[in-house]
C-alpha cells in the first residue's frame, strides 16, 4: 500500500466547452491535512464532486486506497471510506440532529426492512447501537442535549458541527471538508481549526479542505495546492505557497499578502 | 392614536365584504336553497340560514377582537362589528334588489323565487324582508362583536358549545342511527326529529359541552400535571387502561353504529389502509405518487379473478375451485407490490413534479386497461367482474360440537344489541354485512399500522426521510437512492393491494370506474389534511374527508366545492395538517424545550479516548 491515500491521475471534467478540472494530478499523503485554495470558479468544488462520485470522471482516474473511483456512485464512494461536507450546509433539515447522525452510519448497517417489520433481535441490537453511537458523536462535536431538535432549527454553527458529525458517523478514512469555516466568526473559526487538527491527530482521519480563510489554511495544512481554471497553479508547504510570487500576485493579491506577513 | 378612535374603514370593508361574498356566492350557486331544506336545530335554524348569517357573526367577532387587541375603546370596537355586519349584508341585499329590477334567473339559474324568499326571511313585503335581512346580518355582526368582550375562559366554552351543537345538528341522522338501537322510539323523538335536533336536545348538548369545556379550561392543567407527576409505571398503567378501553370500543363499534354507519366506517377504514400505504411514499420518502389507485385496482382485480364464482373467475375458466378470501390476501399484496416495483423502474430518475405527472399517467393506464377490449375476456371490460364471494371463517358452531345448542344461539343472535351481533359472527363466521366486514378492515388497518410504525422507526424509515430531505446528501452518506426509492414504491403499494382485495370482496362486483383518478386524489388529500407523515393524522384525515361527506351525502352536488374550499382553508390556516406528526408539532410549540439527555456517563464510549468528548470546546 502506498503512502498516498488518494492519487489523482490526469483528471479531466468538462461541462460542454468549459473544462472545470483540467488534467489534474494530485497526491494526498495518508494521515495528512491538506488544503486546496483558489479563486471562485477555479474548480475546487468540481474536484471534490469528482472525488465523491457526484460528477462522472471524463478522463483520467482517481485511486483511493487501491480502489479506482471511476464510475462509482456517491453512495459507493462513501462506503469505501470517503465522507464529505458541503459548501452550503446540506443537512436533512426536517429530521432531528440525532437522526441525521444515525443516517450517517449507513455504510456500516446491515438490517433490512423485513427485519425491522419483524423486530428481529439483530435489528433491535443494531438499532440500539446506532442510537448510542449517534449520541456519542453528538457529544463529541459539542451538541450535547440538542439531539431532539430538528436540524433546521439549530443555529448555524451547530449545523456545521452536525454536518461534520454526520460525516464522521460513516467512520471515514478520508474526510473532505468544503469550506468548513465559511460564515464563522474568528473564535468559532479557531475552534473549528483545532477540532479538525485533532480529528487527524486522535482519530487518524486524513483531511482534505477547501478553504478561503487563509489563516485556517496556513495554520493547519501540511500541503497547500492552488487551483486556477481547473489547473494546478502551485503546490507546496504553506511557507512555500506564501512565498510563491506567482501565487501572491496572480491569486492572493497585495492585501492578502500583507495579512499573511502580519500573521 | 387617532386611528384607534375612528373606524378602520379598510379593515371593516375587507372583513365585511369577505363575509358578504360567502352568502352571495353560495346563494347564486344554489347552495343556500338546498341547504335550507336541512334544519340544524328544529324550528330555529336551518343550514341555509347559517350560510347567510354565520359569516357575519364570525367577522363581527374577528373585527372586534382585532380592534380590542389594537387598543380601541369598547364602543368603537362594538360599533365596528355592527358596521362589518352591515357591510356583509349589502351584497345579498343588492342581489335581491337587482333581481327585483331585472330577473336574474336567465343568467343564474339558481336565483329562484324560493331562494329570494329564503333571503327575505319568508316575508311577503320585499321592503320588510330586506330590512330583516340587513338587520339580521348587522345584528349578527354585533353579537359576534359582543362575544369578543366575554373573558377568554368563558368565551372558549361558548364557542366550543356552539360548534358542537351545530356539528351534532348536522350529524343528527348519525346520532339517530346510533340512538335508535338503545332508546325507545318516543324518547328518540324527543332528541332528533326528522333530520334535525330538537331545541331541547340542542340546549342540553350545549349546556353539557359548555360545562365540560369550562371544567377543562379551569382544571385541565391540574389533570395534566397530575398525569405527569405519576411514576413511570403509573403512566404506563394508565396508558394501558386507555388502550384497552380504545380496543374494546373498536371491537364493539359496528354494533353501536348500526349497519349504515358501519358501511361508512368500512369505507373510512379502507381509505385509512391506503392512506397509511401512500404515506410511506409521499409523507416519508417524499415521492409524490398520484397513481396510487393502480395498486388498489391490481389488488381488487386479482381478487376478482381468483375468487369470483361467475364466468370470469378461475372456477369457470380453468375448472378449478375458486380460491378463498384468506389465501387471496397475500397474493393480492404481493401482486400490488410487484406492480409498485415495475412502475418504480421507469420513474427512478424523476423528481417532484415530473414524478407526479408520470404516476398520474400510470393511474390512468390501469383504468383504461381495465376498460379495454383487449383485456375484456379476462377482466370483463366495462361490465366488470361479478359474483365475488364474501369472506368467511369456520365459526364456533362448526368447530365445537354445539349443534344441540344452535337453535337457542340463533334465536339469541337474531336480537339486536352489541353482544349478539358479535356472538353471531363468532358462531357462524360469516362476514356477510358491513358490520362483520368491519373486523377484516380493522385487522387490515392494524396490520398496516403496525408495519408502518415499525418501518418508521427503523433504518429503512430514516433512509426514506433522508432521501425526501435531500437526495444528493442522502447519497453522500452512503444511501443507495435507487434501491431506497424502489423499496418505498414497493412497500407503499402493498397496502393498496390489501385495500383492493378487501374492497372487491366487500362490494362483490368491481367495475373500472371504481378505480378513477379520484381515488388517488382522495388518498393524497387525506394525508395532506391530516398532516404529512403523521399516522394519527391519516385517521383524522380519512374521517374528515371520507366519513363526513358520506354522512352529508344529500349535499353531494356541492361535495367537491366544499372539499376544495376545505383544502384551501387548511393550507392557509393549518398547513401542518389537523394532526401533525409529533416532531413537527413539538417544533411548532416550542423550540426551546429540549428533552434532557441522560447525564453524561463515560461508560460505553469505548472507541474514542475520553479526552475527545469535549473536543470542540476551546482549549484553555
Amino acid at each position: 500500500m502506498s503512502d498516498n491515500i488518494l492519487e489523482v491521475q490526469q483528471l479531466v471534467k468538462r461541462f460542454g466547452g468549459l473544462v472545470a478540472v483540467d488534467h489534474l494530478d494530485y497526491e494526498l499523503p495518508r494521515g495528512s491535512i491538506c488544503s486546496i485554495i483558489g479563486p471562485n470558479g477555479a474548480g475546487k468544488t468540481s474536484f471534490f464532486n469528482c472525488l465523491t462520485g457526484f460528477y462522472s470522471i471524463d478522463e483520467g482516474d482517481v485511486i483511493f486506497d487501491t480502489y479506482s473511483l471511476k464510475g462509482l456512485e456517491p453512495f459507493q464512494v462513501t462506503r469505501l471510506g470517503i465522507a464529505r461536507t458541503f459548501q452550503n450546509i446540506r443537512l436533512f433539515s426536517n429530521m432531528t440532529a440525532i437522526e441525521n447522525i444515525m443516517v450517517g452510519q449507513e455504510p456500516h448497517l446491515h438490517s433490512s426492512w423485513i427485519g425491522a417489520v419483524l423486530g428481529t433481535p439483530g435489528t433491535r441490537r443494531e438499532e440500539r447501537m446506532v442510537e448510542e453511537e449517534a449520541r456519542r458523536l453528538l457529544r463529541f462535536v459539542g451538541l450535547r442535549g440538542k439531539g431532539d431538535m430538528l436540524a433546521k432549527n439549530l443555529p448555524y454553527g451547530d449545523q456545521r458541527r452536525l454536518e461534520i458529525a454526520r460525516a464522521l458517523a460513516s467512520k471515514p478514512k478520508l474526510l473532505l471538508l468544503d469550506e468548513p469555516t465559511a460564515g464563522m466568526n474568528p473564535a468559532e473559526t479557531l475552534q473549528t481549526t483545532q477540532f479538525i487538527q485533532r480529528l487527524r491527530d486522535e482519530l487518524g482521519i486524513t483531511i482534505l479542505l477547501i478553504e478561503h480563510d487563509m489563516k485556517v489554511v496556513m495554520g493547519i495544512s501540511e500541503k497547500v495546492t492552488v487551483l486556477d481554471y481547473g489547473k494546478k497553479l502551485a503546490e507546496g508547504t504553506p511557507q512555500e505557497i506564501q512565498n510563491n510570487p506567482q501565487v501572491i500576485e496572480a491569486y492572493l493579491g497585495k492585501g492578502a499578502a500583507q495579512l499573511l506577513a502580519e500573521g | 392614536m387617532r386611528e384607534n378612535r375612528t373606524f378602520q374603514w379598510r379593515l371593516l370593508l375587507r372583513f365585511g365584504l369577505l363575509a358578504g361574498i360567502v352568502p352571495l356566492y353560495t346563494a347564486a350557486i344554489g347552495m343556500v336553497e338546498v341547504f335550507n331544506a336541512r334544519e340544524v336545530v328544529q324550528g330555529l335554524l336551518t343550514l341555509g340560514e347559517m350560510l347567510v348569517v354565520f359569516p357575519s357573526l364570525v367577522v363581527g367577532y374577528l373585527t372586534a377582537l382585532h380592534l380590542r387587541r389594537d387598543g380601541s375603546n369598547p364602543v368603537t370596537a362594538l360599533a365596528s362589528a355592527l358596521v362589518t355586519g352591515l357591510i356583509a349584508s349589502l351584497p345579498v341585499a343588492l342581489l335581491v334588489l337587482i333581481n327585483e329590477a331585472v330577473p336574474l334567473r336567465g343568467m343564474f339559474v339558481n336565483v329562484t323565487p324560493a331562494l329570494i324568499k329564503i333571503l327575505l326571511f319568508e316575508q311577503e313585503q320585499m321592503l320588510t324582508g330586506l330590512g330583516l335581512l340587513i338587520g339580521a346580518l348587522t345584528l349578527a355582526g354585533g353579537l359576534g362583536g359582543l362575544a369578543a368582550f366575554i373573558p377568554e375562559r368563558f368565551r372558549r366554552p361558548l364557542i366550543t358549545g356552539l360548534v358542537v351543537v351545530i356539528l351534532s345538528g348536522l350529524l343528527s341522522e348519525f346520532i339517530k342511527q346510533i340512538l335508535q338501537q338503545f332508546v325507545s322510539r318516543n324518547a328518540l323523538r324527543q332528541i332528533v326529529k326528522g333530520k334535525s335536533l330538537t331545541s331541547q336536545a340542542a340546549g342540553a348538548i350545549f349546556a353539557v359541552t359548555y360545562l365540560i369545556s369550562l371544567f377543562w379550561i379551569s382544571k385541565g392543567q391540574d389533570v395534566k400535571s397530575w398525569y405527569n407527576r405519576l411514576p413511570a409505571t403509573g403512566q404506563r398503567q394508565s396508558r394501558r387502561v386507555a388502550n384497552t378501553v380504545l380496543g374494546l370500543f373498536l371491537l364493539i363499534l359496528p354494533w353501536i353504529m348500526g349497519p349504515y354507519l358501519s358501511e361508512v366506517i368500512d369505507n373510512v377504514g379502507l381509505y385509512i389502509i391506503m392512506g397509511l400505504g401512500l404515506n410511506i411514499a409521499v409523507g416519508w420518502a417524499g415521492l409524490l405518487d398520484l397513481g396510487y389507485v393502480t395498486n388498489f385496482a391490481v389488488g381488487a382485480y386479482i381478487t376478482g379473478v381468483l375468487i369470483s364464482t361467475g364466468p370470469l373467475g378461475i372456477g369457470a375458466r380453468l375448472g378449478i375451485d375458486p380460491l378463498n378470501f384468506w389465501m387471496i390476501i397475500p397474493i393480492a399484496i404481493l401482486a400490488a407490490m410487484f406492480t409498485g416495483f415495475i412502475f418504480a423502474l421507469p420513474v427512478l430518475r424523476m423528481r417532484g413534479d415530473y414524478l407526479a405527472i408520470a404516476t398520474l399517467g400510470f393511474g390512468e393506464i390501469i383504468r383504461l386497461l381495465a376498460l379495454s377490449d383487449w383485456l375484456k375476456p379476462y377482466i370483463g371490460g366495462a361490465q366488470g367482474i361479478l359474483f365475488i364471494t364474501k369472506p368467511d371463517l369456520p365459526g364456533l358452531a362448526e368447530l365445537l360440537p354445539l349443534a344441540d345448542w344452535a337453535p337457542s344461539f340463533v334465536e339469541m343472535s337474531q336480537k339486536k344489541g352489541v353482544l349478539n351481533g358479535l356472538l353471531k359472527l363468532l358462531f357462524y363466521g360469516e362476514f356477510s354485512g358491513p358490520q362483520e366486514l368491519y373486523y377484516i378492515i380493522l385487522a387490515g388497518a392494524l396490520l398496516v399500522l403496525f408495519v408502518a410504525i415499525r418501518l418508521n422507526n427503523s433504518r429503512t424509515g430514516r433512509q426514506w426521510m433522508a432521501m425526501r430531505e435531500d437526495e444528493d446528501a442522502a447519497s453522500s452518506v452512503g444511501i443507495n437512492i435507487t434501491l431506497t426509492k424502489v423499496l418505498a414504491f414497493t412497500v407503499s403499494a402493498a397496502s393498496g393491494g390489501l385495500a383492493g382485495a378487501i374492497f372487491a370482496s366487500k362490494v362483490g362486483t368491481i367495475f373500472p370506474n371504481s378505480f378513477s383518478l379520484l381515488v388517488s386524489i382522495n388518498v393524497l388529500s387525506l394525508i395532506i389534511i391530516g398532516g404529512m407523515g403523521s399516522i394519527p393524522g391519516i385517521v383524522v384525515g380519512a374521517l374528515a374527508l371520507i366519513g363526513l361527506p358520506e354522512l352529508l351525502r344529500e349535499f353531494s352536488e356541492f361535495r367537491l366545492l366544499l372539499y376544495g374550499a376545505l383544502l384551501v382553508v387548511m393550507m392557509l390556516v393549518r398547513p401542518e395538517g389537523l394532526w401533525p406528526s409529533p416532531v413537527i408539532r413539538r417544533e411548532m410549540l416550542s423550540v426551546e424545550e429540549e428533552s434532557e439527555e441522560p447525564p453524561p456517563s463515560d461508560k460505553g464510549t469505548t472507541e474514542t479516548p475520553q479526552a475527545l468528548h469535549s473536543l470542540w470546546e476551546p482549549t484553555d
